[in-house]
């Protein structure tokens, strides 16, 4: 078997979700590599877009920020904030928004702001960028997370992107057309949503990974009844990955 | 012949900020994390020591954390502070408001686009449903007294009823942002005044239409019968526009598209010297306060780290940069 790393893991997992034809809100590091995994692989038709406004880029090279020029070459069109994010919300089209955060609670609330106090934290992270944005106006939202106890957690410090906030019903509530996550992938496993409560719980844990290991790095309960093993990556997989996407291993490494 | 309406507005770093902008004034910041910061304004609002700034942006890097590391600001309303990999969260920033040193309060990218949006048509606010039920809408950041003083709204934003909705529908209202001055870097200005901005716009547009006024670095100078055979690639008619200011690689570290790339090296300097109060002042002595003008300041670059972010001609950036 070829040996692969969690980070090979989590972008291809991801990037098997991805349906041909989709409108795909990436942001950077692993969720680059799951955009151009899927589009390389078994998504042809699906198009790339950043929220800064490039809209399917060539991608020769690797962006390593959303505004780093490599997202302006090669698209069908350059243009600004506005008009991605008319994009992301227009209801005609199915669009799947990669997202990473700091926190992340049992119904994919996240949290990229703080830590403490909002006034006074003790840790800052950036913000939220478009991240409330996507997680709002989407059709879908893949999570990335490192699972760890200190970032699945019962309550987020501060929400900044809604998932399917209280569970049920509450984000149709709230006043969200569509929307809501679809999966979170860790560099363990696959989380889902159950249909009706819109709680978390293990789909899919990697090769070598067990519910409990799940469990113990999890700050939440999650049901771990419906967990199968997922599949490893193929070689084809992990060729495209290596040679096509990230020959300069600048998001592998 | 028509004059050459740039003539008036052509001027120096120096003279744009002690004309256009002073103490206390609502400045917002073009560009977007690692592409097109007014860097060289933002080296000459610092020498000038102006403080007391409140500055408004969604995402924004290198110029940010500049000018808060160097104490200019006391008030930000901000989507996002990073400089992609070589600063996930701007490191300047992260302190100043973990150490309580600036007054913040955070909103989406979304919403802050919408803002200058709303500014820009001379609209009281814009709706979304971006948010519901977030902190983004449910905590504010700058304190109560100072609420619908000067430039700070009396709320942060409000929720309402879709008044052409059968049923519970609720969206958010965004107040409008019409800062003081608006500062952008441009690829090009011809020289009737008109801006062109290649690659993507982000909400420089918006910013710049919704500023009372609008400072423009540019890499070069176009005659106007150049610039006006192609006007469907411009982006800025030169009424909007106060002072020009040709400086090429003005945004320097950061990347402008067809020019030059952003600047790994000096990116993973400051990510090395940020974090540490007197290595950082060490920093703003030496790359700020030491380089009073442009070429100053491209001398210390230097002409190899120029030469190697030089862009390639047909992808606009330069291909196969180390950026590790």
């Amino acid at each position: 078997m070829t040996e692969y790393t969690k980070l090979e893991m989590m972008a291809i997992s991801a990037g098997r979700m991805i349906a041909d034809g989709d409108i795909l809100f990436a942001g950077t590091g692993v969720s680059m590599l799951a955009a151009t995994v899927a589009k390389r692989i078994h998504a042809p038709n699906s198009v790339v877009f950043f929220e800064t406004g490039g809209i399917d880029p060539e991608l020769e090279e690797l962006p390593l920020a959303v505004a780093d020029p490599r997202v302006m070459s090669g698209t069908c069109l350059n243009t600004g904030l506005i008009d991605s994010f008319s994009i992301l919300g227009n209801p005609r089209f199915r669009t799947i928004a990669f997202l990473g955060a700091a926190q992340i609670d049992r119904f994919g609330n996240l949290n990229s702001t703080s830590l403490g106090d909002y006034h006074k934290p003790y840790a800052r992270f950036p913000g939220s960028g478009g991240a409330c944005d996507a997680a709002s106006l989407a059709s879908g939202v893949i999570i990335f997370m490192q699972h760890e106890k200190r970032r699945f957690v019962e309550k987020l410090d501060y929400l900044t992107s809604p998932g399917w906030l209280s569970g049920h019903n509450s984000r149709n509530e709230a006043g969200f057309k569509r929307g809501g996550p679809v999966a979170v992938v860790t560099n363990m496993a696959i989380m889902q949503f159950d249909s009706v409560t819109k709680e978390m719980f293990l789909d899919k844990t990697y090769p070598g990974v067990t519910p409990q290991n799940v469990l113990d790095q999890t700050g939440f309960h999650i049901d771990v009844s419906r967990s199968s093993q997922a599949e490893a990556p193929t070689g084809h997989e992990l060729s495209i990955l290596r040679t096509q996407i990230d020959p300069q291993r600048l998001i592998l490494t | 012949m028509f004059g050459d309406a740039i003539d008036m507005k052509l001027m120096s770093a120096e003279e744009a900020v002690s004309r256009f902008l002073k103490e206390g004034d609502q400045l917002s910041l073009g560009g977007f994390t690692v592409s097109r910061n007014p860097m060289l304004i933002a080296r000459e609002i610092i020498r000038q020591r102006l403080k007391n700034l409140h500055i408004v942006c969604h995402s924004h890097g290198q110029a940010l954390d500049l000018l808060i590391g160097a104490g200019c600001v006391s008030h930000l309303e901000i989507a996002y502070g990073g400089t992609g990999r070589f600063a996930p969260t701007c490191i300047r920033f992260r302190k100043a408001v973990c150490d309580g040193l600036i007054k913040f309060e955070d909103y989406s990218n979304y919403q802050m686009s919408l803002r200058f949006l709303a500014g820009s048509m001379g609209l009281p606010f814009m709706a979304t449903k971006s948010g519901l039920e977030t902190d983004l809408v449910k905590l504010e950041g700058f304190p109560v007294s100072e609420r619908g003083h000067a430039k700070i709204p009396n709320k942060k934003l409000d929720i309402i009823q879709n008044p052409f909705a059968e049923t519970d529908d609720r969206v958010i209202l965004l107040p409008a942002l019409n800062p003081d001055v608006s500062i952008i870097h441009a690829q090009y200005v011809g020289t009737d005044g008109t801006v062109r901005i290649k690659g993507l716009t982000f909400a420089d547009l918006e910013q710049a239409k919704a500023s009372r006024h609008v400072i423009v670095t540019c890499e070069q100078i176009l005659p106007r019968h150049f610039i006006r055979q192609d006007p469907d690639q411009n982006s800025l008619p030169p009424f909007f526009i106060d002072a020009v200011i040709h400086a090429p690689y003005s945004a320097h570290p950061t990347a402008c598209h067809y020019f030059y790339d952003y600047d790994p090296s000096h990116l993973r300097l400051y990510q090395n010297v940020a974090g540490n109060d007197a290595t950082f002042e060490n920093y703003l002595q030496e790359w700020v306060y030491d380089v009073p003008d442009q070429a100053s300041y491209l001398e210390k670059v230097g002409v190899k780290d120029l030469l190697r972010i030089r862009a390639d001609e047909c992808l606009g950036y330069a291909k196969g940069l180390d950026r590790r």
